[in-house]
């Protein structure tokens, strides 16, 4: 069992506050991912957790026992850095046995272990190896069959594939994971990289200036993120955003982007966006890429715009729409649109639409959006 | 604007060659991006254009002349680096003016502001332009960075790796910005990065570079679609392009322990290939012909990634982010056969 509560957590350095009354449990067997911009608090906070930082006011618990006043050494807690931090005079054997030497443990029962992480991290065959000879990706599977050789109550990971190539890093997400699976030892891990976060989390915990933004299943921070930040933090290209105005005849809702022209919207959902509108200071819509449709030929409902930039990525385009004094992005199937300047007609999937405050940036919850899977 | 010609040239370190017979050329107007690995020869190829740094073998032209002795002010080539280099107790006008006031030039302070409003306008940095530039967030420095490039009429702009330390929005934005930059001003711009979305996105042309030799040239449709060798394939592209390994016998491959045999698409042979296929290339569904189970599923919200296992041997699929599947449960896959790859033993396109 490892459940790690945080409860109320400050932490400030003079007068500015790192964290900020931070309240998040992680559950046992999780795997949460701390996600945000360098400087947002979330590697204080692992930190804090591991016994390595001290925190103002709040308290850590560990199964339910607060662990404050615990050595780090007594939290029965792993730690995996960025840099791999291994003894460059041992072999890859001999770092991974390390923690397990001032165990009174038997040659055998160390030696069982030691093979064991080694053959789930496919580094047996490089036991004998010392770090220099190691390349990046095999240095970090040595530290993090370090951290796991004991066998701790729950894993700490501070951007530990950050360093890698891009291949590699692709390779080590799908190893952390079934590693996770195979041990599901509760695990604390923090990275900028929201492609990272998505693929690797049971759930994931944003932070911005010290102050948790939403928690919630990648499925929950994409489609339904909380408010501004979390939208265009999560996603790759950014959601587009723009200040919306909202206008109802009959039955129908204009939203329009800028000063642009107006994307037409489903009844049902005009009187919950009216509302909405009169009650706050303005509204900023938002959409991602994808749900932003493109049509050839002139079509009902979309309206006319220009094709301003086209970027191939290869497997899919982003195209670069002006509506009005608006840039917004779309995500079409390779090829689709033949030449930037192309005239194209647009319109706007209200089932990915999100709506938010525009003074607060808070989601409206319209429950546009919510349909989105 | 200019076109710039590197022929045969071989820029050696001590006794490591960092360029390796390195021929090269950029159209007048062209938005060229070199794209390798660290350490593939990038950087040099840009200094030896400066005049940063000389070559020991080899030519380099710029606008049809030979440059080679010319000095680096000689060669008017407007350099963007990583790290922002601008004077921080000046002003965004005065960093801009900067360029402007070299003896050689000898411009009117009419002209000066002219052009600084102008690149001003450009880079929408006007409100920023009595600001010190330590008040500047990294986006705007690197605005302004750009400016300071942009505000005399170089024969090239050379970018190294401009864009990398800013963070994952500013970059998406600022890559936009600059291909449009160049679109407007019809410059020849050398953009040099590790990052294949960057080349992908804003290249006419990329250039790819590896161990100091230029491996293929083309539209980044070419380098996508029809990459040369196992590198190029599995250096473009995210997720990286699956290799796997294969027999081909007559016309068709086997693979995976023969789990796997594909019609060969066009080619005939004997003995070992690697097969390549992307990722959106590989169809997950009950009516696909091969079996496979689910090794680790990514969700990258707008489509999932998931691993595939065949016979211990991992490889990747994107599918529709509503498709329900389950870790270790068996699943059917298929390819999309116009898309695979085929390269021989020594990694060359077949």
């Amino acid at each position: 069992m490892a459940e790690i509560v945080l409860r109320d957590i400050e932490k400030f350095f003079g007068p500015a506050y790192v964290i900020r009354k931070l309240n998040l449990t992680i559950r046992h067997k999780e795997f949460v991912v701390l996600l945000g911009p360098s400087g947002c608090g979330k590697t204080t906070t692992l930190r804090a957790i591991a016994g390595l930082e001290e925190i103002d006011s709040g308290d850590i618990l560990i199964d339910g026992e607060p662990v404050q006043r615990l050595e780090a050494g007594d939290r029965d807690i792993a730690f995996v850095f960025q840099l791999y931090a291994l003894y460059p005079h041992l072999t890859a054997y001999e770092n991974i046995a390390f923690p397990l030497r001032a165990t009174r443990e038997s040659q055998a029962s160390v030696d069982a272990k030691v093979r064991q992480v080694a053959r789930s991290l496919q580094v047996e065959h490089l036991l004998n190896k010392r770090p220099a000879a190691l390349a990046g990706g095999d240095m970090q599977r040595v530290a993090i069959g370090r951290a796991l050789v004991r066998r701790p109550k729950a894993m700490l990971m501070d951007e530990p594939i950050g360093a890698l190539d891009a291949k590699l890093r692709e390779e080590m997400r799908t190893e952390l994971k079934r590693l996770h699976l195979e041990n599901g030892s509760t695990t604390v891990y923090v990275t900028h990289d929201q492609v990272e976060a998505m693929s690797l989390a049971d759930r994931i915990a944003i932070m911005n200036d010290g102050v948790l933004q939403q928690v919630g299943t990648p499925d929950d921070v994409y489609h339904r993120p909380a408010n501004l930040f979390v939208a265009q933090f999560v996603g790759s290209p950014v959601m587009n955003i723009a200040p919306a105005v909202l206008a109802t005849d009959g039955n129908a809702t204009r939203v329009a982007l800028g000063g642009g022209p107006g994307f037409e919207f489903p009844a049902q959902l005009a009187g919950r966006i009216a509302r909405i509108a009169a009650a706050s200071s303005g509204v900023t819509l938002g959409i991602r890429p994808e749900g932003v449709l493109i049509s050839l030929t002139e079509t009902p409902g979309h309206i006319p715009v220009d094709a301003h930039l086209i970027e191939p990525l290869g497997a899919y385009d982003i195209v670069d729409l002006k509506i009005g004094p608006q840039l917004v992005r779309a995500r079409t199937p390779s090829g689709f649109v033949a030449r930037a300047g192309d005239r194209v007609w647009a319109r706007l999937d209200p089932a990915k639409t999100h709506f938010f405050d525009a003074e607060t940036g808070n989601s409206l919850h319209t429950g546009s959006g919510d349909g989105a899977n | 604007m200019a076109q710039i010609r590197l022929a045969n040239v071989t820029k050696r370190f001590g006794s490591h060659a960092a360029l390796d017979d390195l021929s090269l050329e950029i159209a007048d107007g062209e938005f060229f991006v070199l794209l390798g690995p660290t350490g593939a020869g990038k950087t040099t190829t840009l200094r030896l254009i400066a005049g940063l740094e000389k070559p020991d073998a080899g030519t380099i032209e710029i606008g049809e002349q030979d440059a080679r002795h010319w000095s680096a002010a000689e060669r008017d080539v407007a350099l963007v680096f990583q790290y922002y280099s601008l004077y921080p107790r000046y002003t965004v006008r005065q960093n801009l003016a900067f360029p402007l006031k070299s003896r050689v030039r000898n411009y009117s302070q009419a002209e000066i502001d002219a052009r600084i409003a102008r690149a001003a306008k450009t880079l929408r940095i006007e409100h920023l332009l009595e600001r010190k530039t330590d008040r500047l967030s990294g986006g705007e420095m690197q605005r302004v960075s750009i400016g300071r490039a942009i505000v005399r009429d170089p024969r090239a702009f050379l970018m190294d790796e401009p864009l990398s330390n800013l963070d994952a929005k500013l970059r998406e934005a600022l890559r936009a910005e600059l291909k449009e930059l160049q679109m407007k001003l019809r410059g020849t711009f050398l953009f040099v990065t590790h990052d294949q979305i960057e080349a992908m996105s804003m290249g006419d042309k990329v250039g790819v570079l590896n161990q100091g030799k230029i491996v293929q040239v083309g539209t980044p449709n070419e380098i996508y679609n029809r990459p040369k060798n196992t590198f190029v394939a599995s250096f473009v592209g995210s997720p990286t392009m699956n290799l796997i390994a294969a027999e081909m016998s007559e016309r068709r491959l086997v693979a995976m322990s023969g789990k796997l045999q594909l019609p060969a698409p066009g080619q005939t042979g004997q003995g070992p290939v690697t097969i390549g296929i992307r990722s959106e290339d590989i169809r997950v569904g009950p009516q696909e012909p091969f079996d496979a189970s689910v090794h680790d599923i990514e969700n990258h919200g707008v489509e999932k990634i998931v691993t595939l296992r065949v016979e211990g041997q991992v490889f990747r699929a994107t599918v529709p982010a509503a498709l329900a599947l389950k870790i270790d449960a068996p699943v059917k896959f298929g390819f999309n056969v116009e898309k695979l790859h085929c390269f021989n033993a020594a990694g060359e396109r077949i």
